[in-house]
């Protein structure tokens, strides 16, 4: 008898919903609560059940036009009153608007002898009228279970609970009725059994003194639904849950690219720095500068009037701000422009989940273009490697699903976790850089690295990473045989090669003034040699003209002899 | 002086019966000493949540104070005395 279950006529995934207006609620079931029937809220004390039904209500009446009846059976008007104004809702303004009305059962069984034969019409006429009397379209009992603490006859209780709920769904209200958590069963009394439409589990549970609240829809009747525990949150303004999972890999994909905010590094990155929407992965060693990368992006951001979120799990607002004035990066500026929005918490502050859904809250509320966490490695002491995962991976997909560009700094302990990360959050990102921290001759150097980078082609160098007063700089590192130097080495290797190059110098100039004094002595040589030669040739010219002459001379001499002698012409001329 | 309200909820089975069987106590252990008012819930449902009404039917004795209730349609004697404070015979 007990065992049958309320049939719905409707065919799967054409059931009628009913907006909770519950933020996440409404996206993993594919709308909110089944539209004019029961849902049953169920969990321990302190989950939530109640803040989550009177939000359903509140929202009810506030958004959608539908009046509320809230019937409780533990607190009273004034007690919800209170609860909720932590929420900034007026709820004696909303009833005095007739939009919500609060209906205080008191039950004790102390008060009330049992004489006999006895149904619950009461409890439907009281609320009947309350329907009739604001036209409510949502209704909310809770705890109906306190009854059982009221009544002696179980057997009439669950009788006429399951015509309550037979008849709240004949009104046609959509009805949240919350329970406690039974230890073998859903609910203490077993009220799953007669409301089997919709059934949610809220849960509140403390690990390592953390305490983290879960939402799960166990069932639902006719429709798809999320079938993984959400994170939810209390907050300022109601319960926020997380709706993702890191299923999502159809969000759209930008070809847009975003400046790194150190020009060399968007060199390194194919020369226009990251994807817009893509994630960002910096790992390395203590005191290798992943702040510093994350600043500098994050104020490359706020000069292009870009709205950046910073998570900061390690230093205060104050304290990032004086230290990344040293490196000169001006923070506060932008803070103070609204540009920026720093969000410094500890880690250990709240649970994991709560972290997460303050991330993914912040960035609804502000709609930011880039968002900063640094580092992500913090929040493993708040939860196991794989629940990081989980929530990164959901992170990621939400982020980039609003085309958020995401800076995840990570802390690697040396030779500990640079394994893990690699195998664990890696795959999620995009882009990988790597600082690394170089030991050798007494000194540490940064030397920075792109590991990957999907989508682009980017330099596969190690840079050395400098920060000075004035900005970040990456310089090209020294090869010596085979060897990357840096810092001071690669300083005193640039100093030797410098001093090489003056001696280089020195040689050719000296060889080149060897090579023009030969060349002189050479011209020198020549000149010398015509000099003597012109001087021999005179010499040997006159000295030839004057034999020419002397030979011409001693014939006319002859001649004049002869005629001077009258010798025989005849003897002379033969 | 016994005050006595009585809350039905139409003329049920239960109701009538009650009703029957609360004027047959009173008569025998407060003749003299009592009133009783009915209401019928149906007629005016604003009135169920003045006295927290939820079962039906349920009596409540508004006087002497203090406020008792029972509940049930009173088949059992013993308990409507016990519930209305009445000692028999007394």
């Amino acid at each position: 008898m007990r065992k049958k279950r309320i049939k719905t006529g409707f065919s799967p995934g054409s059931r009628p919903k009913c907006p909770s207006g519950i933020k996440g609620f409404d996206e993993i079931t594919g709308g909110g609560l089944p539209k004019g029937c029961p849902t049953l809220v169920a969990g321990s004390a302190g989950s939530g059940k109640t803040l989550f039904s009177m939000e359903f209500l509140i929202r009810g009446a506030l958004d959608h036009g539908e009046p509320g009846v809230f019937m409780s059976f533990e607190e009273n008007a004034t007690e919800l009153a209170q609860n909720v104004a932590s929420l900034g809702i007026d709820l004696e303004d909303l009833s005095a608007r007739k939009k919500i009305l609060i209906d205080h059962v008191r039950v004790e069984r102390s008060e009330i002898e049992e004489t006999g034969e006895y149904d619950l019409e009461g409890l439907f006429v009281r609320l009947s009228h309350a329907i009739d009397s604001i036209g409510a379209r949502r209704v909310v009992l809770d705890t109906v279970e306190s009854l059982f603490g009221g009544f002696q006859n179980e057997g009439i209780l669950r009788s006429e609970l399951k015509r309550l709920f037979r008849w709240l769904k004949d009104k046609g209200v959509t009805s949240v009725i919350t329970g406690e958590r039974g230890e073998k069963t859903i609910t203490r009394h077993g009220l799953e059994e007669y409301v089997a439409d919709c059934v949610i589990l809220l849960d509140h549970r403390v690990t390592a003194q953390i305490s983290t609240r879960r939402l799960r829809v166990v069932k639902y009747r006719g429709s798809s639904h999320g079938a993984n525990e959400y994170p939810f949150l209390i907050s300022e303004r109601g319960i926020f849950l997380v709706p993702i999972t890191s299923m999502g890999l159809d969000y759209e994909v930008s070809s847009e690219r975003v400046p790194s905010g150190i020009s060399r590094l968007d060199a390194m990155l194919g020369g226009k720095g990251y994807f817009r929407g893509s994630s960002i992965f910096v790992t390395g060693t203590p005191g290798t500068g992943k702040t510093s990368i994350a600043s500098a992006f994050a104020e490359a951001a706020c000069r292009r009037r870009e709205k950046c979120i910073y998570f900061a799990f390690e230093e205060s607002k104050d304290q990032l701000f004086r230290n990344m004035r040293s490196i000169g990066i001006d923070l506060s500026r932008w803070d103070r422009t609204g540009l920026l929005h720093i969000h410094a918490t500890r880690p250990t502050f709240s649970g994991l989940e709560e972290h997460l859904i303050a991330m993914h809250r912040l960035a609804h509320e502000i709609r930011p273009k880039i968002i900063v966490i640094d580092p992500i490695s913090n929040l493993t002491e708040v939860g196991d490697p794989l629940e990081v995962k989980s929530m990164l991976g959901r992170l990621i997909d939400h982020y980039k699903s609003n085309k958020i560009t995401t800076l995840f700094t990570s802390l690697l302990i040396k030779g500990a976790n640079e394994d893990t990360s690699r195998e664990g959050t890696s795959s999620l990102m995009d882009t990988w850089i790597q600082l690394k921290d170089i030991e050798s001759n007494g000194e540490h150097n940064r030397g920075l690295l792109v590991l990957k980078s999907r989508g682009m082609s980017h330099s596969n160098q190690v840079r050395e990473f400098l920060l000075t007063d004035k900005e970040i700089r990456l310089l090209n590192v020294s090869l010596s045989s085979g060897v990357v130097l840096m810092g001071s080495s690669r300083a005193a290797q640039a100093a030797q090669e410098e001093m090489d190059a003056v001696r280089r110098r020195e040689e050719i100039e000296r060889r080149k003034w060897l090579l023009e004094r030969k060349r002189r002595e050479k011209d020198a040589r020549i000149a010398s040699l015509e000099v003597e030669f012109a001087a021999v040739e005179e010499d040997l010219t006159s000295s030839i003209r004057m034999e020419e002459r002397q030979g011409k001379a001693s014939i006319e001499t002859r001649k004049e002899l002869a005629k001077l002698r009258k010798a025989d012409n005849k003897t002379t001329t033969r | 002086m016994y005050e006595l309200r009585l809350y039905v909820a139409g003329q049920t089975v239960k109701s009538l019966n009650a009703f029957a069987n609360l004027i047959k106590i009173c008569e025998t252990h407060l003749a003299g000493k009592y009133r009783i008012e009915v209401i019928d819930l149906l007629k005016n449902p604003q009135l169920a949540a003045g006295d927290q009404i939820l079962a039906i039917p349920t009596l409540v004795r508004k006087l002497p104070k203090p406020i008792k209730k029972i509940i049930g349609d009173m088949s059992n004697t013993l308990r409507v005395l016990v519930g209305l404070d009445i000692r028999p015979g007394g």
